[in-house]
């Protein structure tokens, strides 16, 4: 496969190693993705996708390697510089606050913003984008849906105002109706606000479907990379990943 | 009849001592939640206050409202710095470093402060900034110093109330007491909040200690143990980490404490305080509005 260098890389994960104690769970994993793009990383259970977008998030420090976000190193930023930086993340599993109204949820996503009427624009955006969310701004987070709790993570998350967007497994729990929204839902975000997209998922058909390029994460490394639309032919993923 | 009125009066005078309770278990309860941490310094902040307020008064003769924004503003001081001196390095610590360390940070304060250069060890006079004076309706007696608690106390729990459900740092220490990893996700400064915390916590003991000086006017660098003691009981009634929890627990635990005073004997009232601790501990750990049972 060829591994064409993006010369305009929005971000890039440049040979990193994480350890939770001494046992790595990503070993010089690289990999980058350009301005507007959407790319997808897939694997299954415990490869150490999660990780990876931790990393990026700040959460995780790698013991080796760099992460270039534009300009600037970032390897060693808190996760709310992180997000300062405009590199938002819909963790695994949603994480709604329960006791906060969704409101509150929405508003915390725009902690980081300053100006208050792009906060109101953002806000605007989201409840138009998510309007299932605006007959519910009252009621506490944690009484939605998995789907609409989903839809609540990903409005939080674009109150940031972010420029990447990190996305875990965003079809977990989800039917796959339901999934076919969130990710019709992402791919609207991603044109509209030309936001670029990393998302992690072991809904393989999903992400190939909607992502450009597509890296395979296997015990913690990348085996395999290239355009989504060849990576659904590859005998090898189909066998693996499409279930076939 | 008259048992009744008496009855409604010892309801006041709890709820007298009960709002001061009131305001340092917020502090417990707010601290508990974004650090799981018992905050055993917390009634000395709450002794500190009484101390600012008692120099502001009888050395600069300053006026009420001065006192007040003085003191609060030197509690939050001390709070924070006690945070970042004393807890902030041990974060990552185990919990038990960190108990055994507020129980030290207390220790410090309270013999630092009763060294003879300092305060000393001895009672002080606590200067009530004006004369106590009752107001008697036909069924009950309300002094001044009453009707000043309630409302400086109802006022505090206004601003705290606003701050907590209506502004960003509110929400984010919400957040912060919920899920750190996950707040710091929404871009939130986790040591930030928990400064905030620290600072609001302080604040509001220190009005704490200006009302209790002003309604039980001797002062005495031990006097944060009990009033500490029973404030942290009473978060535990309401449920450690409820905010409005603390409220209700620090008014219960004042009334009672009042009532067993009044209907049975005074040598009895610290007593009947702790046995409510043993009964909720043993009944009902979680308080009475907490929800989930955490681990300390
Ligand atoms: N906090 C932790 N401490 C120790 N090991 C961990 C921790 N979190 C993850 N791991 C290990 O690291 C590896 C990668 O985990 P990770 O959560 O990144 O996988 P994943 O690809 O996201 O899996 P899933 O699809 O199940 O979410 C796994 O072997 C896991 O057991
Ligand atoms: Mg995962």
């Amino acid at each position: 496969m060829n591994n064409i260098e993006g010369n305009d890389f929005l971000l890039r994960v440049d040979n990193v190693t994480v350890k939770y104690g001494n046992i790595p769970a990503l070993r010089g994993v690289s990999l980058y993705i350009d301005r507007g793009e959407m790319i997808s990383v897939i694997g299954a259970n415990g490869a150490g996708k999660t990780t990876l977008l931790k990393t990026i998030s700040g959460l995780l420090k790698p013991v080796q390697g760099n992460i270039r976000f534009g300009s600037l190193n970032i390897e060693n930023l808190r996760p709310d510089r992180v997000v300062k930086k405009g590199i938002v993340m819909v963790p695994e599993g949603r994480k709604i606050f329960p006791d906060l109204t969704v409101k509150e949820n929405l508003e915390l996503g725009a902690y980081t913003i300053k100006d208050r009427t792009i906060k109101k624009e953002l806000f605007e955006l989201v409840l138009s984008t998510f309007p299932r969310l605006k007959e519910r701004l009252k009621q506490h987070g944690g009484t939605l849906s998995g789907g609409e709790q989903q839809m609540l993570a990903m409005g939080r998350a674009l109150m940031g105002n972010p420029k990447l967007l990190l996305l875990d497994e965003p079809s977990m729990g989800l039917s796959p109706i339901f999934t076919r929204e969130i990710f019709s839902l992402i791919e609207l975000v991603r044109k509209e606000k030309n936001i670029s997209i990393i998302i992690v998922e072991q809904n393989a058909h999903m992400a190939l479907e909607h992502s450009q390029r597509t890296y395979i994460l296997e015990n913690g490394e990348i085996i395999m990379e290239g355009f989504s639309s060849d990576l659904k032919h590859n005998q090898r993923v189909i066998e693996a990943y499409l279930g076939v | 009849m008259e048992h009744i009125i008496y009855i409604l009066q010892q309801v006041v005078n709890g709820l007298q001592l009960g709002a001061v309770y009131a305001l340092i278990a917020l502090g417990y309860t707010m601290v508990y939640g974004v650090l799981r941490l018992i905050n055993f310094a917390h009634g000395d902040v709450f002794m500190l206050g009484a101390f600012v307020a008692y120099f502001l008064i009888s050395k600069f003769s300053m006026p009420i409202y001065l006192v007040f924004i003085l003191t609060m503003f030197s509690c939050a001081l001390v709070g924070y710095l006690i945070e970042k001196i004393a807890y902030k390095p041990l974060r990552d610590a185990p919990k038990i470093s960190l108990l055994i360390t507020a129980v030290g940070v207390s220790l410090f304060l309270e013999y630092f402060l009763s060294l003879n250069a300092i305060f000393t060890p001895n009672y002080i006079a606590f200067p009530r900034p004006f004369d106590v004076k009752a107001y008697d309706f036909t069924f009950l007696s309300i002094t001044n110093v009453q009707v000043i608690i309630f409302i400086i106390t109802f006022i505090s729990l206004f601003i705290l109330y606003l701050l907590i459900y209506k502004t960003k740092y509110g929400i984010a220490m919400r957040a912060v007491s919920h899920d750190k990893e996950t707040a710091s996700l929404m871009g939130v400064g986790i040591d930030g909040i928990i400064s905030f915390t620290f600072i609001v916590g302080a604040s509001l003991a220190g009005v704490g200690g200006i009302l209790y000086g002003i309604a039980y006017p001797q002062i005495n660098v031990f006097m944060g143990i009990m009033p500490g003691i029973k404030s942290f009981i009473a978060a535990v009634l309401g449920g450690i980490g409820v905010i409005h929890g603390a409220v209700a627990g620090g008014l219960i635990i004042g009334i009672c404490e009042v009532f067993v005073s009044a209907f049975l004997s005074s040598t009895f009232r610290d007593g009947v305080i702790f046995i409510i601790l043993f009964a909720v501990l043993l009944f009902r750990p979680r308080g009475l509005f907490g929800k989930r049972i955490e681990k300390v």
